[in-house]
């Protein structure tokens, strides 16, 4: 520049001011032109639990692709609706703190964050004093206390509960009218939720409990399961085995091992999942094939769940017209919202806890068994709330928070 | 006298019959076949392999050929109406499952599912010349009788994509109830008829606006309203009435198509999913996903007929005279 006499160098910086006015211009058009709805996902990373066998290997980022499709399909239609929607992501080391990076980076800034953490750090977030202008979308827990006692005004689940699942089971064991029930729990707390459920359940559908027992055994069940299973479940006569162990420590050994011919269902062998890769209706077998050309694995359910809160996302601002949380959260939570789930019904969230009511699928490894609302099922409103907490059940006050 | 009366009467019913035998072709998605229907003596005449999975039908409007999309084929593929023999293929991008004919019957516009775009075939040189990006998962697709509009409907979007035919560019975009389905342009393409299958509802629009004229919504006796998932729908030539499948509801509503009041709801096959009308549209055919049936609706008399087995998964149809 010292070369450059004194006019010119005028020249230069007003040539260089005009640009700059120029783009400042532009950038306030296309801001103009495009409603951004700006979303967060927040999750923290996971060790790998430990491994029942090697056919399934650790999938360290369950969730956040189903968040980017959905995020992929809200824009597709807001090229259309002049709308853009921007998804950042907030991965917590696993020796962060979660709450931390939650007050520096998200709170104030986002009315939609997408949360997939387990319970304790979800109701954490949601006391937050920050968090009072905010949703929410739990893409992660399944727990009934979030849904009743514990439940917060500003979160929404997109996974179904516990309750729910059990319930979809014991409509299919009833119409099967496997009624006899041997109830096998690990010790884990999760476990003991999860028999609960099942214990709800085989009440609410008149379902007998003949039996209940804790796995004591090895959990290298590899080397001893012929014997210790046989042993273990040689009682009095029952119609299935219900396991409860959420996170597969033994219940795959079960089948084919236990001292009567019977089948296993629960958390192993038939399971109740909001997502599954046998699930083909619907049109479930685009979304299917549309998530695996992107990702390159199936679909899994915090996928799942993550997809649906984009999509809640993005087909309430669309209807509303609006990124801000007031109209977007009333719509979400008004009798027009209905949200496409490949799965036959449209999907709503429940106004009195929060809780999206959807299908359950019941599913064997390679095949899918049925679809819960079981045929016959009735409900005054949607047999969809013939699965989980019915209003007149949940103990979840919304409204007096 | 009398008995001369009743002979004459015989005959004349059975030239009538002649007459007005027509041949109802129907894709069995599951069975990998085409069923060829005699819908006046009901009975199934033959089946005949066509490619895998076979389900959106059209034909010609010179009733020469049969277009059919067999979408584990990725093609469209075209078939002699009257030899059924394969006379040659479209290409229609992959999985290929709904399209529509122009009305001349020289331009295909093919919903191309998981790629989110139409593409526009010339039939005559079997070539595509143009592929037109639309929202996600389009699905249902017509042309308006006077070929001034394409309407595309993308399924997750919850859109109708407005597309002129003279430029196949999108002129303009309608949000419509939650996963729209099936489209239909009465008759003097003044209306656009929309099915919903997650709201069940059928929403009626007027062509030249694009304003929402009605959202009409069903309510069968005995039947919860998650059944109620409308799919295909046609209106009758003279906008006296229109018909709606219901899907799993397992019935066809009949609309007054002026004054869009629901006037009946006829109990037909399972997963009812597709309609045509007879040429001369005394009669409605449908096709019945779960019971592998079509049933044959007499729209004077406004009442099921008929029910006729062809074959696994029946999908689409198509009526030739």
């Amino acid at each position: 520049m010292r070369s450059i006499n004194p006019f010119f160098q005028i020249i230069i910086k007003c040539l260089l001011l005009s640009q700059l006015i120029a783009v400042g211009t532009s950038h306030a058009a296309t801001a103009k032109a495009k409603q951004i709805i700006n979303i967060a996902y927040l999750t923290q990373e996971q060790a790998p639990p430990p491994a029942l066998s090697n056919l399934d290997s650790f999938i360290k980022d369950k969730g956040l692709p189903g968040a980017e499709l959905g995020i992929a399909d809200n824009n597709t239609t807001g090229q259309f609706t002049s709308q853009q929607f921007i998804l950042k992501t907030f991965i917590v080391p696993l020796d962060g703190n979660v709450i931390d990076i939650y007050n520096k980076n998200i709170a104030g800034q986002y009315s939609f964050v997408v949360v997939n953490l387990p319970a304790t750090q979800l109701n954490q977030l949601a006391d937050l004093p920050a968090t009072k202008q905010t949703v929410l979308f739990d893409v992660a827990t399944i727990d009934d206390e979030l849904r009743n006692g514990q439940c917060r005004n500003n979160v929404l689940h997109l996974l179904p509960s516990r309750a729910m699942r059990a319930d979809a089971l014991a409509q299919y064991m009833m119409k099967k009218r496997w009624s006899k029930w041997f109830l096998v729990v690990g010790p884990n707390q999760e476990d003991q939720l999860y028999a609960g459920a099942i214990k709800r359940a085989a009440k609410r559908f008149g379902m007998k409990i003949v039996a209940e027992k804790t796995w004591e055994h090895t959990f290298d069940a590899r080397k001893t399961a012929q014997s210790d299973v046989a042993v273990f479940t040689q009682i009095d006569d029952y119609d299935v085995l219900v396991v409860a162990d959420e996170q597969g420590l033994f219940g795959e050994y079960l089948d084919y091992r236990t001292w009567y011919s019977r089948p296993v269902i629960g958390t192993q062998g038939l399971t109740a999942t909001a997502w599954h890769k046998t699930h083909e209706q619907w049109g479930a077998v685009q979304m299917q094939n549309r998530f695996k050309d992107k990702v390159g694995r199936w679909m899994e359910e915090q996928d799942y769940g993550a997809y649906l809160a984009a999509r809640a996302i993005g087909e309430a601002a669309t209807r509303t017209k609006s990124n801000e949380l007031k109209p977007v959260k009333d719509y979400m939570l008004s009798d027009q919202f209905a949200l496409q789930g490949y799965k036959g019904n449209p999907l709503s969230f429940r106004s009195w806890d929060g809780q999206l009511r959807q299908p359950i699928l019941l599913s064997a490894p390679r095949s899918q068994v049925a679809v819960a609302p079981i045929e016959g099922f009735l409900h005054p409103k949607t047999e969809l709330d013939t699965l989980g907490y019915d209003q007149p059940e949940s103990q979840c006050q919304w409204s007096k928070q | 006298m009398m008995k001369k009366n009743v002979l004459g009467l015989f005959l004349l019913t059975t030239l009538v019959g002649q007459v007005n035998a027509e041949t109802v072709f129907v894709t069995l998605e599951k069975d990998n076949a085409l069923a060829v229907v005699d819908p006046i003596a009901g009975k199934l005449l033959k089946t005949v392999p066509v490619g895998q999975r076979p389900r959106g039908i059209s034909i010609s409007p010179d009733y020469k050929y049969l277009y059919i999309a067999t979408s584990d084929d990725n093609t469209i593929k075209v078939i002699d109406a009257n030899s059924l023999k394969e006379v040659g293929k479209l290409p229609s991008g992959e999985d290929p499952e709904t399209f529509a004919l122009n009305p001349k019957g020289d331009r295909m516009y093919v919903s191309n599912e998981d790629d989110s775009m139409v593409t526009v075939i010339d039939v005559a040189k079997k070539k595509a010349i143009k592929q037109i990006k639309v929202g996600v998962e389009p699905e249902g697709i017509t042309v308006s009788p006077d070929n001034k509009w394409v309407i595309s409907a993308s399924e997750t979007t919850n859109m109708l994509h407005w597309i002129d035919t003279k430029t196949s560019e999108i002129s303009d975009n309608t949000l419509v109830d939650p996963r729209p389905r099936a489209l239909g342009f009465t008759a003097d393409s003044q209306q656009l008829w929309v099915t919903s299958e997650m709201a069940g509802t059928l929403m009626i629009l007027d062509a030249n606006t694009r304003q929402l004229i009605k959202t009409v919504k069903f309510a069968a006796q005995g039947v919860t309203a998650d059944k109620i998932q409308p799919v295909g729908v046609v209106i009758d030539k003279e906008r006296k009435r229109g018909y709606v499948a219901l899907g799993p509801a397992n019935r066809v509503a009949v609309i007054n198509a002026q004054t869009f009041e629901v006037e009946k709801y006829l109990l037909v096959g399972q997963r009812v999913w597709n309609l045509a009308f007879s040429p001369d549209q005394k009669r409605l055919y449908t096709t019945n996903g779960v019971s592998n049936d079509i049933s044959i609706i007499d729209l004077d008399e406004q009442k099921v007929t008929k029910s006729i087995a062809v074959g696994t998964y029946p999908w689409g149809v198509a009526v030739k005279p």
